[in-house]
């Protein structure tokens, strides 16, 4: 029997972030093997980014969302943890933020632009359909994708000229699209006013992805919205059921990467 | 001397938008011409220039937001003239300035995190005292009155917990700017615990349990809610002693024995009843359920815990509780709700060892949001009720904060509106819990039943979690009272969910299974005089020494200590030889732990301050020594007017107008802002199928990696209480029984909770409705086979206040009874949704629909319609041995795969389910109400009859046979299939004229818009 590798993915925890464990169960899932770490842990000494391969920084409420989401705990890594994040990403890694995640990861100057408050100014649960546009090995094979949102500050931001030279260098990743999900419950591409209809982007020629939509909600196929429908439909047109939800995906190609 | 950092958006700024939107609502369309928002940091502790700089960084993003250290931020058209160029300067013509800020004491999330930023930022310790303050600055620009301009900043905050200050252009350029104002607590040393001479007239007596001990300093001290006959136990038992009661025993004595803690009515023998309604018709009847189910009994641990517990699967357990936040609520929505919500999840993290907060449910019971009456508490009408609006909004949004921001999803809920809520809403919060039966043998020795635990003799009493301070004192009496012009402002708390989060992280997830600590509970109502003296129970006795808590800022006396309501909070018992590892784990967590004294055998509780004693009782006295009062109902005949009836041809109308009324309308406004996928479990979510229709029950997986789910629905019918509250009860467990399992749980295994929200409740005619209810629920679980496994109640949600003319004024709400079930569906990926399908489908009706239109919507419509008292008299009676049949048919038809929509037919009756399934399939129907089984006559009552027991399903045609053979023996009926576009309803030749999906989703989602 041949051996496969699995990586290690490190998955943050502490302070109010709150997707780590279902976040580790999806990089489990899709054939990692996933250690939730208190980001205190990593400060104080007791781990070390050393020993992975995969950095995730989950969704959540860090610090109650106070003084801007993701700023007091982006402040924190920078304080702390900004040269070994440093080394870590100099090395062929994959870095991914979710969410609060990826809010934490442009505050910390990891991935570029900002988000800001929803133009609705409310926190937000829905999903939405996402459209790959850039290339990293987090998004092989995805073209379209449907996925959930929650967040209150999810409305991406950068200048004209930082977003022309995202589009340009292929690392916007995904963009709010009309797709299946928003056909069939009749709602808006864009959730939160988000520039260019951006939903995710990524740094470090690709290597690390932020996204606001959460793929973890995402993982099994009763997730969908309309699982029930889809369900029935199968019944009557013997068309095959997914097996798994469309996020899945995306914690795969980071596995397979370093297969 | 202090600092200010100033902060502000530099780009278009949503939640300024928000305001101005939200100030236009309120009738300023047109007058606020721009809103401009600035966050606000006051820091007290001595920094330079430099470290001022590096402060305001770390608190801005610079692509978002600019900084100022001590010079304010303004928008240019509130800039002094001179600053701008004239014609910008003022085209927006006058403006004001008002800033929001907290109350001394009041908890300030974000000025704690800014704090935390700086520390860690700046590599500087605070000292004790140093702290940052926040609060938010709105410019409003138009031409505002001064009165105007405080309308506007009475909207914006509520006084009992916030400071407002409002300047205008003139006044914020002398002042250059809004000033470094802060919130500190300045409390006087505490006096010297006091004794309290019980030997006195009963008047004075009777005062003291009414109004407080009397403090030296000229005021009382606030409820404690003791009646005479307590005040004369407590008297009798100090007199023994020989001595005068401290104040903190008396105080203790009030929080232990009060309606919230004890449930004295609940307890106390009524008529017949000597051993109370608990035991009578609760506890009797999930024992005699679980006698009965044998083998088959699911329950683990029930009402002795701080949640109930039944089986999930063979490792795991689940764990369920619903409280209420009534009066915090109509005094401070947000901090009410919030501190609702969060408190709940402590009685999970409070339950055996502690369980994982899984799943949120929440419900509302308000005025209507468009009801304008004014009320006081007080006769000169200083202290104004907040507007039904607000106290909506205020509890939505509390939830919303505390749910999100604990990470637990929060799908299932409904709201209720009633106008006899205008003066207490109803806040109902609950949270299921996921535990494993046993911690993992290992080399810490044999596996540990996780729900169970005992405190020991020489346990360390540890508090984890949040500091003391004033906030929630008197919390627990406060809310066994009406309320009043005496309602103390210090018994509302602000939640802090984020040091909750981090409490409940390293409690559950790390040092329960490494088994540092051999009991837990929350700190609730009563605080610590509560939780320390429950847990003592378990060890036999207690001693603390109060010094050792550690406080939010110094004064506070003793008593105050004792029994503060502190939110985040949680006692512990650790075994000294485990204190060195649980204390060095929360450390690193950022959780602040203390021993605040030591578990004991001596059957004593005694509280030490200052090397004093100044508490020592008898735990025996502290628990049992509450007065058994004999009470006695009367019941009483009442007769109400009839609701019209409506005529074929205005049905369409009908249906439309109900579909847009409050209690039935779209409100997926609150759906969709609380966060219902974290913890990816979610299955049936709260809205349904292509036309986002509310649902009434949902499906939440606990464990990712088992396929079976949580089903929770609720059921409440307060508007049938008045007519006949036995029929009241049996209709909330029906519908909440029939709910889950139309949602895919196994009817054998349901269990129920009980939320009783009564009012007046000694008075002989609530208790006999009461106990009415009581019976109902007796009769109805045990046909059910549904055991009651947790419950809780709130007796008094009575207002006593004054009308805008000063006229006295007292409104209490309906009796209501709230029935939550949760039950398991054994496939997730099986169960049944709302929504038709596909066209062609065939649409049945199971169950039999009766003429039973009292208390129901329709006659709620025609009450309001007509301006009378139109609620009827015939509530719908339930037959639950009959039900119980149709459910399990049911149930077995769904896991053959045969249903491919079900929706439980409830408020409303089968019209508004008709019309649900419709709008969520995004489909018709043509359906015949002739055929509906039933003694049911007239087309109206087929509709909007709310007979129990119904469930409206659609079925693939070539499903029909397998199906009718499945339902065999039940009362049921093809009525008609699904069809495109349009639901086409008639009664044999008689039709109805139809009505468009559209048009339908257009009245259904009318009624909020822009909330």
């Amino acid at each position: 029997m041949t051996k496969i590798r699995k990586p290690k993915v490190i998955v943050f925890s502490g302070y109010g972030l709150n997707c780590e464990e279902e976040t580790k169960f999806a990089f489990e899932r899709a054939g990692a093997t996933a250690d939730v770490v208190h980001v205190n842990d990593l400060v104080d000494g007791f781990v070390s980014l050393r020993s992975y391969e995969i950095l995730a920084v989950p969704g959540g409420f860090s610090y109650g969302d106070d003084t801007g989401s993701g700023k007091a705990y982006a402040n924190k890594l920078r304080n702390h943890l900004a040269a070994s994040i440093d080394t870590f990403f100099e090395g062929d890694k994959l870095g991914i933020g979710i969410c609060n995640g990826f809010q934490i990861l442009t505050n910390a100057g990891l991935l570029p632009g900002a988000l800001t408050y929803n133009d609705s100014a409310r926190y937000t649960d829905r999903w939405v359909d996402l459209e790959t546009v850039g290339k990293s090995p987090w998004l092989q094979g995805i073209t379209r994708i449907s996925v959930p949102i929650a967040h209150g500050e999810g409305k991406y931001i950068g200048s004209d000229a930082l977003l022309n030279s995202l589009e340009k260098s292929q690392s916007v990743a995904f963009k709010y699209v009309k797709g299946e999900i928003c056909e069939t419950q009749a709602l808006p591409a864009n959730p939160n006013g988000a520039l260019r209809d951006i939903a995710g982007v990524l740094g470090r020629h690709g290597k690390i992805l932020g996204m606001m939509p959460h793929p973890e909600r995402a993982m099994f196929p009763t997730q969908l919205p309309h699982w029930a429908y889809l369900r029935e439909e199968s019944l009557r047109t013997r068309k095959p059921l997914p097996k798994e939800g469309p996020g899945l995906q995306i914690f795969k190609n980071a596995v397979k990467y370093f297969a | 001397m202090p600092s200010r950092i100033e902060v502000r958006s530099i780009l278009a700024d949503a939640r300024a938008a928000s305001k101005k939107n939200y100030f236009e609502g309120l009738g300023f369309k047109g007058k606020v011409k721009e809103v401009h928002v600035v966050d606000a940091y006051v820091i007290d502790a001595p920094l330079n220039k430099k470290e001022l700089q590096q402060a305001g960084k770390l608190l801005t993003n610079p692509l978002l937001e600019e900084f100022s250290v001590n010079k304010p931020l303004m928008p240019i058209w509130f800039a002094p003239v001179k600053d701008v160029k004239r014609s910008r300067a003022t085209s927006h013509g006058t403006g004001w300035v008002i800033e929001i800020g907290p109350r001394p004491g009041v908890t300030d999330n974000v000025g704690t995190t800014a704090r935390e930023v700086l520390e860690d930022g700046l590599k500087k310790k605070f000292e004790t005292g140093e702290k940052v303050y926040f609060s938010q600055v709105f410019f409003v620009s138009g031409k505002l009155s001064k009165e105007e301009a405080e309308t506007l900043a009475e909207s914006i905050h509520n006084p009992l917990i916030q400071r407002a200050v409002i300047k205008d252009k003139k006044e914020f350029a002398r002042d250059k700017g809004m000033g470094k104002l802060m919130p500190k607590v300045k409390l006087a040393p505490p006096p010297e615990p006091l004794s309290v001479n019980l030997e006195l007239p009963d008047e004075e007596l009777t005062r003291i349990g009414k109004a407080g001990v009397a403090d030296p300093r000229g005021f009382r001290r606030g409820p404690l809610a003791l009646d005479l006959d307590s005040m004369k136990a407590i008297q009798v038992y100090f007199r023994a002693k020989r001595r005068a009661p401290t104040d903190i025993e008396l105080e203790s004595l009030a929080q232990t024995w009060s309606e919230h803690c004890k449930h004295t009515i609940f307890a106390c023998p009524v008529d017949e009843v000597k051993e109370g309604f608990y035991r009578r018709y609760i506890k009797a009847a999930t024992n005699k359920i679980r006698k009965a189910k044998g083998k088959k009994d699911f329950c683990v641990s029930v009402f002795t815990d701080n949640s109930g517990a039944i089986e999930f699967d063979e490792e795991y357990l689940v764990t369920h509780k619903v409280e209420t936040h009534n009066s915090p609520s109509a005094l401070d929505p947000f901090g009410g709700a919030i501190t609702g919500i969060v408190g709940v999840n402590r009685d999970t993290m409070g339950f055996g060892l502690g369980a994982k907060p899984t799943i949120n449910t929440y419900g509302f019971c308000f005025a209507d949001p468009r009801d304008k009456s004014e009320f006081y508490r007080d006769q000169a009408r200083m202290q104004k009720l907040l507007p039904a609006r607000r106290i909506m909004e205020g509890v939505i949004a509390g939830v919303n904060a505390g749910g999100n921001c604990s990470g637990i999803p929060t799908p299932q809920g409904f709201v209720w509106f009633d106008p006899r809520f205008r003066g207490k809403p109803l806040v109902f919060v609950g949270t299921v819990g996921i535990i494993p039966r046993k911690s993992p043998a290992g080399s810490r020795g044999p596996a540990r039943k996780l729900y169970e635990k005992k405190a020991n003799p020489g346990d360390l009493i540890v508090m984890a979690g949040n500091r003391v301070g004033q906030d929630g004192i008197h919390g627990a009496t406060f809310s066994s009272v009406a309320l009043d012009a005496g309602s103390p402002a210090t018994a509302v708390q602000i939640g802090d969910p984020i040091t909750q989060k981090k409490l409940s992280d390293v409690l559950v997830k790390e040092a329960r299974d490494m088994e540092l600590y051999s009991s837990i509970t929350d700190n609730g109502a009563g605080g610590i005089s509560c939780s320390v003296a429950e847990m003592a129970k378990e060890a036999g006795g207690c001693e603390v020494e109060l010094d050792k808590v550690p406080l939010k800022y110094p004064g506070l006396e003793p008593w105050q200590i004792w029994i503060s309501e502190s939110q985040e909070r949680m006692t512990l018992a650790v075994p000294p030889k485990k204190w060195k590892a649980f204390s060095e784990l929360l450390a690193r967590r950022g959780v602040e732990a203390t021993v605040i004294g030591t578990f004991t055998d001596s059957g004593r509780c005694v509280v030490r301050y200052g090397g004093e004693k100044i508490m020592d009782m008898e735990m025996e006295f502290l628990h049992e020594g509450w007065v058994r009062k004999e009470l006695h109902s009367r019941s009483r005949a009442v007769q109400f007017g009839e609701p019209m009836q409506t005529k074929a041809k205005d049905l369409s109308a009908a249906l439309l107008a109900l579909l847009a009324r409050p209690n039935l309308a779209s409100f997926e406004f609150i759906s969709k802002q609380y966060d219902h996928e974290v913890q990816a479990g979610s299955v049936t979510k709260p809205l349904a199928g292509k036309g986002r229709v509310n649902v009434e029950a949902t499906v939440t997986r606990p464990r990712l990696d088992s396929p079976q789910g949580v089903v929770l629905s609720q059921g409440l019918y307060p508007t049938y209480s008045e007519i006949n509250a036995y029929n009241m009860a049996a209709s909330a467990i029906d519908t909440a029984i029939r709910a889950a399992v139309v949602a895919g749980a196994d009817p054998e295994r349901i269990a129920l909770l009980d939320n009783f929200c009564w009012c007046s409740s000694y008075d002989p005619e609530r208790l006999a409705q009461l106990k009415e209810a009581l019976r109902a629920c007796y009769d109805t679980a045990v046909a059910f086979e549904a055991p009651f496994i947790s419950g809780k109640d709130s007796m008094f949600n009575d207002f006593k206040g004054f009308d805008a003319k000063g006229n006295s004024v007292a409104i209490s709400i309906p009796p209501t009874l709230l029935i939550s079930a949760i039950g398991i569906a054994k496939e997730a990926t099986n169960v049944p949704s709302i929504d038709f399908k596909f066209a062609g489908d065939l649409v049945y009706v199971l169950g039999e629909t009766h003429e039973e239109l009292g208390g129901s919507e329709y006659a709620m419509w025609q009450s309001e319609a007509h301006k009378k008292v139109l609620w009827g008299n015939k509530v719908p009676k339930v037959n639950a041995a009959t039900n119980k049949k149709l459910y399990a048919a049911f149930a077995n038809a769904a896991e053959q795969g045969l249903i491919a929509s079900a929706i439980s037919v409830g408020r409303g009756g089968l019209g508004i389910a008709i019309m649900k399934s419709a709008m969520a399939g995004n489909l018709g129907a043509e359906l015949d109400l002739a055929i509906i089984p039933g003694e049911v006559r007239s087309e109206y009552a087929a509709l909007f009859s709310e007979s129990q027991g119904r469930i409206l399903v659609s079925v693939n045609p070539k499903q029909q046979k397998e199906f009718e053979h499945t339902l065999k023996g039940n009362a049921f009926a093809c009525l008609g299939k699904v069809v495109e576009k349009e639901i086409r309803l008639r009664s044999g030749n008689k039709k109805i004229s139809p009505i468009k999906v559209t048009t339908a989703l257009k009245a259904y989602r009318s009624t909020f818009v822009g909330y």
